[in-house]
């Protein structure tokens, strides 16, 4: 920050507050230098500075302020800027800490705050109303994307994300309990000290810097004879020193989930000027508590009246929490306007600390009670029976036009702000998250807790109970119940007594008088969203019946701050409109999170390489010092292909497919999935799980296995081994492994518990090398012990035990190449020595290792399908040309019902064929769509769609799988391939390419 | 987070170590080949989907690897029981009617 600080704090009062002597601050918000004190919130600061506004609105771009001094403050927000990296929108200044250079910034305005040309959208405020985009912006559809949706979001918005990855960490922990305590107010604190007394494990979590809640700001309560300030910051200091207690403070309780499982957010740094690289920026606590005690509160209402938006009128609590706790005075010359008692003790303070108090506006007849007569002895202008019309200023409050409820001539009293109190909404929000049922007291006109749906229970302002002493003793006795509850011994404890010189009475909910249906005014409901008392009017009669249909149709309620200061007065003015009463309308459902939370704190460690496991097969080093180029299939990294100098992908891959099909490659086969099927049953086993017949496969042989689910469609493949009787080694597709294994499992614990069977992964057991080409049996000869491994000792799909360079091996004769081929397992420690010496001896031979790129050109050449790719889900055994490979005779497998259905027996059915594109150098793009006529009328009937696609240099030309609509009978055909810059003719071919008679695998 | 009670270890346990399995207590038929359509669509696609109790399958697939069947409320996710695959439906559920 450069410069003089040239505003001074002339609005910080000196024997006001609580910050006294504490360090000046230096920080500024759009580049204007300020200073402020330790202890403030960026609000407390700005207004200290006689700065109100600091924000546009949403929609209308108009001028805004500071509504609140906490977490509902739907208004301030800003940007805070720490580097080019760290620039947090969307920030509430109400919420915000101050630190020496905190720099702010305002929001969605050009070019500057107090000159917005986006304003006009003020003026053109009536195409703006409810609906508005729903009605305006529905045809042509086409235009949403190009030029509705960018102009609306460059127009309406609020702060600018950040363009840089984010460089702080966040940290996460798991927290047990027998009692959380949520607010750290006078009801939190005696219900956290009750439990705490007991010796239960408590944790009492509060989304401020120091505990106390309203006592920041109430100053007549007194609790055993102390100050309610310093008797919660005492307790607070008793409770910290307790090793059953673990008090978090700047931790907001966001969210309320089943089997009372919270999640907690804590501030960890940015309240800081200079934060340690080694804090997290934030720690998410996931808390699962025996018995949680609600102590949230209430919030308090504005009044809904003209103009009621301009910087400089907020609530009355707020005024009152920076004078009695910031020592900061809102303004000079302040009018209020309120429907209920508690502004008056602001209104009492203020007179008190100094400041005028031009007027008093209540909407009642007759007020009665200790607040009004003592604003009255003050000597402080009331106005009863009386409410305010509108408003005048431009970027600040400058008066208030005050008029008899029932009309009459007008009043402007001049102000520099205004304070508003409706009354008190509980905070129910927790309590809803939770699940329970909120009831509508008739006496308070308020909603309350009511069925609870969870061991928890809502204590002071959030169950609607008035007053400190009867708050205290609900507390309280909330605590030592949920203690005993979970399990602990309660004493005897003496209950904290508290009292206060001060009562509230209930409010109002709705539209002030004076701005009723007659009226014009622009009376605000939510500030956030920018939606006023008319637009709610105009849902209902537009046909909005349900308060879920206006919130959405209004958008009421819907901003970021969940519309804690909007809610019942959208419910009031909706069920004035509809005639009914509140309750008989309903409260929205309220849902996580109370407040924003940051994504850092949910995605924390997960990030990076830390966002989900890497699986690597035991010859990954060994591949990566062969020049390997990885690639990601699920979890693992797989060779791809490996590059000899100078040659890119395609070369690498055209010279390793055909040195394959002349000499030999190498190939890491490890990551197939293998499970071991044991047992007296496991043929019979076998024979359930997949559609082939199992019992007369001798052992030492091997069969391609396919496996449906249940509705007939093919769920997985690939080649078992029988090694005895009584033992399968079954493999899987890589990505396969998990469900197969949890799909067999499910047969067999729950369909099938009769058969004596045992289910092992071995996934991780065994490292697999592939030796394929018509080399392969000369390359692994020497390291073969125990085995025959001659054509006719070892034929095309058989498997032996044996040792293999002196370790365990299950030696497979089988081949996804179309070679000969074999496929090497041996225990994984074992995999990078067995597969440097096959290297080692496999050069001698002219053998490459090959990659998965080759493995798929190589399969594709033959017209092995895979799993997941060239089948989806929809593809029975038929449709993929492996009608050979279901038994005909057996009476049950899985899927052999589902197989039968109507539609998949039916004609019309996709089915995989071969592609050639008549230029033969024309490559398909996989997922392509087939036509059978392209000079047809768009939108054109797809009869299919190309599933791989490849160059095969062994072919000399482009080759494909593709599912056609009856492809089978249309082979020699024309297709045709649309693509955005030329349509492809393709000829449809059987599924082979290469070598069809197959003659090449038996060497 | 659910906390879900294995019958088979015998503990509460986090919703992170099961998987849920859908609806418990359709038996396979035995003769499924003979199924008419009809009846082979009431078996695998119908289902109760209730607002409410619900009879279904979880698997402690990170712990004992065991399929067991649980009744648990839809509207609250509250668990009234758990209980080993085979067992028959439980015709009294604790703390229900209240
Ligand atoms: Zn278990």
């Amino acid at each position: 920050m450069g410069g003089e600080t040239t505003v001074n704090q002339s609005f910080r009062l000196a024997n006001a507050g609580r910050l006294g002597r504490a360090k000046t601050v230096r920080f500024s918000f759009d580049g204007q230098d300020y200073a402020g004190v330790e202890g403030d919130t960026l609000a407390s600061a700005l207004i200290a500075n006689g700065v109100h506004l600091v924000g546009r609105s949403f929609k209308y771009h108009r001028p805004r302020g500071i509504l609140s001094a906490g977490a509902e403050e739907p208004s301030a927000l800003v940007g805070i800027h720490r580097d080019a990296a760290r620039k947090t929108p969307n920030i509430r200044a109400t919420v915000q800490e101050l630190y020496d250079g905190l720099t702010a910034v305002s929001q969605n305005r050009w070019p500057s705050l107090s000159l917005d040309a986006g304003a006009v959208n003020d003026l053109a405020s009536p195409f703006f109303a409810a609906g508005f985009y729903y009605k305006t912006f529905m045809w042509p559809k086409a235009a949403w994307k190009s030029l509705y949706e960018p102009k609306i979001r460059e127009a309406a918005g609020l702060g600018v994300a950040p363009d840089l990855p984010d460089p702080d960490h966040y940290a996460s922990r798991y927290a047990h309990c027998d009692l959380l305590v949520v607010g750290g107010g006078v009801a939190g604190l005696a219900a956290a000290l009750a439990a705490a007394e007991t010796g239960a494990r408590v944790i009492l979590c509060d989304e401020q810097t120091e505990l106390g809640g309203a006592l920041r700001y109430e100053r007549g309560a007194t609790v055993d004879g102390q100050p309610g300030w310093d008797w919660a910051q005492a307790t607070a200091a008793k409770l910290a020193a307790r090793d059953n207690v673990r008090m978090l403070t700047r931790t907001t309780a966001f969210g309320y989930y089943a089997q009372n499982f919270l999640g907690l957010v804590e501030r960890v740094t940015d309240h800081l000027a200079e934060p340690s690289p080694d804090q997290p920026r934030e720690r998410l606590w996931q808390v699962r508590a025996k018995r949680v005690v609600l102590a949230t509160g209430a919030i308090e209402r504005h009044m809904v009246f003209g103009d009621n938006d301009r910087p400089g009128i907020m609530l009355a609590s707020a005024a009152r929490t920076y004078l009695n706790h910031y020592g900061v005075a809102v303004g000079r010359q302040i009018g209020v306007f309120t429907a209920n008692d508690s502004a008056y003790w602001t209104a009492i303070d203020l007179k008190k600390a100094g400041v005028n108090v031009a007027a008093i506006v209540d909407t009642r007849d007759n007020p009665a009670g200790p607040a009004v007569e003592e604003a009255r002895a003050l000597g402080i202008e009331l106005n009863l029976g009386r409410t305010v019309l509108k408003t005048g200023g431009r970027l600040r409050v400058s008066s208030m036009t005050v008029q008899a409820k029932k009309g009459g001539p007008e009043r402007v009293i001049p102000v520099d702000a205004l304070l508003m109190s409706a009354g008190w909404t509980p905070s129910v929000h927790l309590f809803s998250q939770s699940r329970g049922k909120v009831a509508f007291n008739q006496t308070t006109n308020r909603f309350v807790p009511g069925d609870y749906a969870q061991a928890c229970v809502s204590v002071g302002g959030c169950n609607g109970t008035d007053g400190i002493g009867p708050t205290v003793a609900e507390a309280f006795a909330a605590g030592e119940k949920a203690a005993k509850e979970a399990g602990t011994t309660v004493r005897r404890l003496s209950r904290p007594k508290a009292e206060t010189s001060e009562s509230w009475s209930r409010g109002m909910a709705g539209a002030a008088p004076g701005a009723g249906p007659d009226s014009k005014a622009k009376a605000f409901v939510d500030f956030q969203n920018d939606v006023t008392a008319k637009d709610i009017r105009l849902a209902v009669e537009q046909g909005m019946r349900s308060i879920e249909h206006v919130k959405r149709y209004t958008t009421n309620g819907m901003a970021t701050d969940q519309g804690k200061t909007s809610n019942l007065h959208g419910l009031a003015i909706a069920a004035e409109t509809l005639g009914k009463t509140m309750p008989e309308v309903g409260l929205t459902t309220f849902r996580p999170p109370y407040t924003p939370v940051t994504f850092g704190a949910i995605v924390n460690h997960s990030r990076g390489a830390l966002f989900e496991p890497t699986r690597k097969t035991p010859m990954h080093e060994w591949a990566v010092k062969r020049g390997a180029v990885f690639e990601d299939v699920g979890q693992w990294k797989r060779a791809w292909y490996f590059p000899e100098a100078g040659e890119n992908m395609h070369a690498a891959v055209n010279r390793e497919c055909v040195t394959v099909r002349k000499a030999a490659g190498i190939f890491d086969a490890t990551t197939l999935g293998k499970i071991e099927v044991v047992g007296p049953d496991a043929a019979a086993f076998m024979e359930l799980l997949y559609t082939n017949p199992w019992q007369k496969l001798d052992p030492g042989r091997c069969r391609y296995g396919v496996m449906l689910r249940e509705d007939g469609f093919i769920y997985d493949d690939g080649v078992v081994g029988r090694l005895a009787e009584d033992r399968f080694h079954v493999t899987t597709t890589t990505g396969g492994a998990p469900r197969v294994l949890q799909h067999m499992e499910d047969y067999l614990q729950t369909e099938f518990p009769h058969l004596k069977v045992w289910l092992t992964s071995t996934s991780e057991q065994w490292a697999v090398i592939a030796v394929q080409g018509p080399k392969s049996r000369d390359i692994i000869q020497p390291f073969v012990e125990g085995i025959d491994i001659s054509d006719e000792a070892l034929p095309h799909m058989s498997v032996r035990e044996g040792k293999f360079c002196g370790v365990p091996t299950r030696l497979f004769r089988m081949s996804f190449s179309g070679e000969r081929g074999f496929e090497i397992n041996v225990p994984s420690d074992y995999g990078p020595a067995v597969i440097e010496a096959i290297w080692n001896e496999g050069r001698k031979h002219g053998a490459c290792m090959y990659g998965t790129e080759t493995m798929h050109v190589l399969r594709a050449e033959k017209g092995y399908i895979i799993v997941g790719q060239d089948t989806d889900g929809t593809v029975t055994p038929d449709d993929a040309g492996l009608s050979w490979a279901v038994g005909k005779k057996k009476t049950d497998f899985v899927g052999i019902r589902g197989m039968n259905r109507p539609d998949l027996t039916a004609g019309g059915r996709k089915q995989l064929v071969g592609l050639k594109t008549k230029d033969p150098n024309i490559v398909l793009e996989e997922g392509a769509q087939i036509v059978a006529d392209p000079r047809q009328a768009i939108p054109m009937t797809m009869i299919g769609h190309v599933t791989s696609s490849y160059w095969s240099e062994n072919c000399g030309r482009s080759i494909a799988l593709a599912l056609v609509k009856d492809g089978r009978g249309k082979i020699g055909e024309t297709l045709y391939v649309p693509m955005p810059d030329r349509t492809i003719e393709v000829e449809v071919a059987g599924t082979v390419f290469y070598d069809e008679t197959g003659a090449r695998l038996n060497g | 987070m659910l906390l879900i009670r294995c019958p088979y270890c015998e503990q509460e346990l986090p919703e992170i170590e099961f998987r849920n399995a859908g609806e418990a207590h359709i038996a396979r038929p035995t003769h499924i080949a003979d199924e008419t359509d009809d009846d082979f669509e009431k078996y695998f696609f119908i289902r109760t989907n209730p607002k409410g109790i619900i009879y279904e399958r979880w698997r402690h697939v990170h712990g004992c690897a065991r399929f067991f069947n649980a009744v648990r409320d839809t509207v609250t996710d509250r668990f009234l029981l758990t209980y080993k695959a085979g067992e028959p439906k439980p015709k009294r559920l604790p703390g229900v009617g209240k």
